[in-house]
């Protein structure tokens, strides 16, 4: 009866030539773009071919000066507007970032490695979300709990990580601008394009210049960007360790700091889960982005008596996810971001195995070039594990069990993080009493990493503090 | 009533009583509407082209169960679709032909002489479709007088009333007295009208009966009712058969009927069986579109895969 041949879905590549990118970029400093002083320049590769797609200026302190130069100077002005006057701005990059919402979706996967999939039907909308959200607030700060005449900073410095290129310059620049900041951005290293094309959008918008300025380089042109004098305000999204670093510089100054760092999130499996949902859950949890996400639930906490049965469902789960060709849009799993990544991951799922824990992964065959790491399930894995507590950031998934609620409470804040954490049951009652007490900024229930501009978001502990997104996110650029 | 002897399999036991039924069907895993219908919506996502677009078009046409359920049916119009059923499209004789035709119990002899030795199968509807609301006899002789004049399949509708008022033995109970009636050479496909169940928990549980209780296929609806069939409740009955062979080893086949119109909805829902049952699913054996005007349009993307152009409703059959 199983005679007729298998349903292979044939290449459906999104097409590149949507997306025209430079041989070179500079700095985008004052409305204009510009070479780094010095002239040094870096290269930024597609993850999954290896393939060079652009060169970039590499800005050293003294251009990182010139950018919060450009800033300071624009703040005035930009400061003194009316409300409604910067939210059409706002509101103007919002709509071009829709307009141009596929050419910047195959620019991020093709940067960033993720699949087309992800970066047109998450990224992309969720960054014009947060443009049109913070839009509505600039005229309405007097009415958001922060006093009549709430007061911007100054001068924001920001730095963002890789995994979300564009959507992590939307947390960061939107609410800067709603409130009245101007801002000087550096992205990371690997990902510098679409910030990039946000600056030619920033242009096309006819956003005043000095208001968006984007500083291309690594770890530090990011280090110049939070010690340099003039600057208000620091956020940083990225690793804990970095983001320690950035708290020991910027502190005795009389820099505000916001940090969103790490995670080890717990992914909560109750026994009386909806099983099918909580395995789709599970790998949206963990496998979206390739598992490089700071909330990742990248701990499974299974409730014994359903162990079995949620370990072989998720294992048939994991055997249907396509891996390869980010562009294509049947993919469901994209490239690791760099060759760095991958060794990170490497090693620590060697350590995993080395320690004891059962690793697991479905047939899958890796493409020759680029960097990929097939999706990984531990099983056997204790809180003493490597694994169980060091974030991964990487599509590596750790399964551990427990026997009652208080077990799993315990087990899930038993980390040094505190960025997210998932409960999934059919009992509202036990939703709402686990829930207040897991000591994560945010807590999934029935879902897990579904984002919106309404809504805070960021950690306890080595999580980070400060919170962005929602009317919380206004305050971390509000002199309050 | 007297309860029929039940099929012999790993979860017979279950309907020893009223309450040993409710307590296994309401300890089915719930379902979370939210998340099952954001999964059938990002299966629905996936890019389906060129050789992977000829092979699901022309698996969907031979998956069709191509209907007429009108009153104003005659044996002229059943003829028709019978020939269309066996050459669906008349200029291209390479197109595979259509799973059954599916006609109301009077119209199965007729159907019957016109796909006659095609392969197609004749299915009827019966059990006092679409409302099911007459006495278990009545519906028992509706159903062996389709069989009796030559029907393959019989699709019976459930006694929804029965279902939701908690009375599931009574609804278990009829299923197995009309498989009874369907004897060894008619395959059974239980249609649970989704839209009359309204929840999803209400869909899994009801799918749950219905292979207990011995469905060759379990089915969406009727077609004659606001909700028909949607890739979320498609994609939960999915689940339920898959559930069910891996506990018990017994497969059963999944229809959706009623609102699947186009290539690519009939798409996505091969989709959906390719990613949640399975391969094993993908064969008319075990899926069904219960669609009539599905078939004209995917013979006019068949005609546009083959020689690029559309062609147009002038160049399929209208019967």
């Amino acid at each position: 009866m199983a005679s007729a041949p298998a349903f292979e879905y044939a290449p459906a590549p999104e097409s590149r030539s949507v997306v025209d990118i430079a041989p070179s970029y500079g700095l985008f400093i004052d409305g204009e773009f510009t070479d780094a002083t010095g002239g040094k320049v870096f290269k930024t590769v597609s993850p999954s071919t290896e393939e060079v797609l652009s060169e970039v200026a590499e800005a050293s302190a003294e251009d990182v000066d010139r950018a919060v130069k450009a800033a300071r100077k624009a703040f005035e002005k930009w400061s003194a507007l009316p409300g409604a006057e910067r939210a059409k701005y706002l509101f103007r990059i919002a709509r071009i970032i829709q307009e141009r919402s596929r050419e910047l979706a195959v620019l991020e996967t093709l940067d960033n490695g993720k699949p087309i999939k992800e970066t047109r039907d998450a990224d992309l909308p969720l960054v014009a979300a947060h443009f049109f959200y913070y839009a509505g607030w600039a005229d309405k700060l007097g009415h958001a709990g922060f006093g009549a005449e709430p007061r911007p900073l100054g001068v924001a410095g920001q730095v963002i990580p890789w995994n979300f290129p564009l959507l992590m310059l939307a947390w960061k620049i939107a609410p800067a601008l709603a409130t009245g900041n101007t801002v000087v951005l550096k992205p990371a290293e690997t990902t510098p394009l679409s910030a990039l094309f946000f600056a030619d959008i920033c242009r096309q918008a006819g956003l005043p210049k000095g208001v968006v300025n984007i500083v291309t380089g690594d770890g530090r042109t990011g280090a110049a960007l939070v010690a340099h004098p003039d600057v208000n305000k620091v956020a940083f999204t990225g690793s804990t360790a970095v983001g320690k670093a950035i708290a020991r510089t910027v502190a005795g100054t009389r820099k505000k700091l916001t940090l969103e760092l790490g995670g080890k999130g717990a992914n909560i499996v109750f026994d009386d889960a909806p099983i099918d949902q909580a395995v789709e859950g599970i790998v949206n949890g963990i496998f979206f982005n390739q598992g490089q996400v700071c909330c990742a639930g990248s701990r499974l906490l299974v409730q014994e008596s359903v162990q079995d049965e949620l370990l072989d469902a998720l294992k048939r789960r994991l055997s249907t996810l396509r891996l390869g060709d980010p562009l294509d849009k049947n993919t469901d799993i994209g490239a690791i971001n760099s060759a760095e990544q991958l060794a990170r991951i490497t090693a620590l799922a060697d350590a995993g195995e080395a320690e004891g824990a059962e690793r697991w992964s479905p047939a899958c065959e890796l493409p020759g070039a680029g960097y990929w790491f097939a999706p990984t399930l531990f099983t056997n894995v204790t809180q003493a594990h490597t694994i169980a507590r060091e974030e991964i950031f990487g599509p590596v998934l750790s399964v551990l069990s427990f026997r009652t609620p208080d077990e799993a409470v315990a087990k899930a804040n038993n980390t040094q993080y505190g960025l997210s954490a998932g409960i999934w049951s059919e009992k509202g009652s036990r939703i709402l009493a686990v829930a207040s007490k897991l000591r994560a900024g945010v807590v999934w229930s029935n879902t897990f990493n579904k984002f919106d501009p309404t809504s805070p978001f960021g950690g306890y502990k080595e999580s980070g503090f400060g919170r962005e997104g929602g009317r919380h996110g206004l305050e971390a650029y509000l002199d309050v | 009533m007297p309860t029929t002897a039940p099929p012999a399999h790993a979860l017979a036991d279950v309907t020893a009583s009223d309450s040993t039924l409710r307590r296994f069907l309401h300890g089915l895993p719930g379902v979370d509407a939210v998340g099952l219908e954001a999964r059938a919506a990002s299966l629905g996502t996936r890019s389906i082209k060129t050789t992977a677009k000829a092979y699901a078009i022309d698996l969907a046409i031979s998956m069709v169960d191509l209907t007429t359920l009108e009153g104003a049916d005659t044996p002229g119009k059943v003829r028709a679709l019978g020939a269309k059923a066996v050459h669906p499209d008349p200029t291209d004789r390479t197109a595979p032909t259509t799973a059954a035709v599916c006609v109301y119990p009077d119209m199965v002899a007729v159907a019957k002489e016109a796909v006659a030795g095609s392969g197609v199968k004749v299915a009827s509807v019966a059990t006092a479709f679409p409302a099911g609301r007459a006495a278990l006899d009545v519906k028992l002789a509706d159903v062996r007088d389709a069989v009796a004049a030559g029907a393959d399949e019989i699709d019976m509708v459930i006694d929804r009333g029965a279902f939701l008022a908690g009375k599931y033995l009574k609804v278990y109970d009829e299923i197995v007295a009309v498989k009874e009636a369907c004897g060894t050479s008619a395959r059974l496909k239980v249609i649970f009208e989704t839209g009359e169940l309204s929840t999803y928990d209400n869909i899994r549980r009801a799918s749950w009966l219905g292979m207990i209780a011995g469905a060759d296929f379990i089915k969406t609806s009727t077609g004659k009712v606001a909700v028909n069939a949607t890739p979320a409740n498609t994609l939960l009955m999915l689940e339920a058969v898959r559930d069910f062979r891996a506990q018990t080893g017994i497969q059963v086949g999944v229809k959706p009927a009623g609102g699947i119109r186009t290539t690519k909805d009939a798409i996505k829902f091969l989709v959906l069986v390719n990613e949640t049952a399975g391969q094993d699913w993908l064969d008319n054996h075990w899926f069904r579109f219960g669609a009539s005007s599905l078939l004209n349009d995917l013979l006019m993307q068949r005609q546009k895969l083959a020689t690029g152009r559309y062609s147009g409703p002038d160049y399929v059959t209208v019967d």
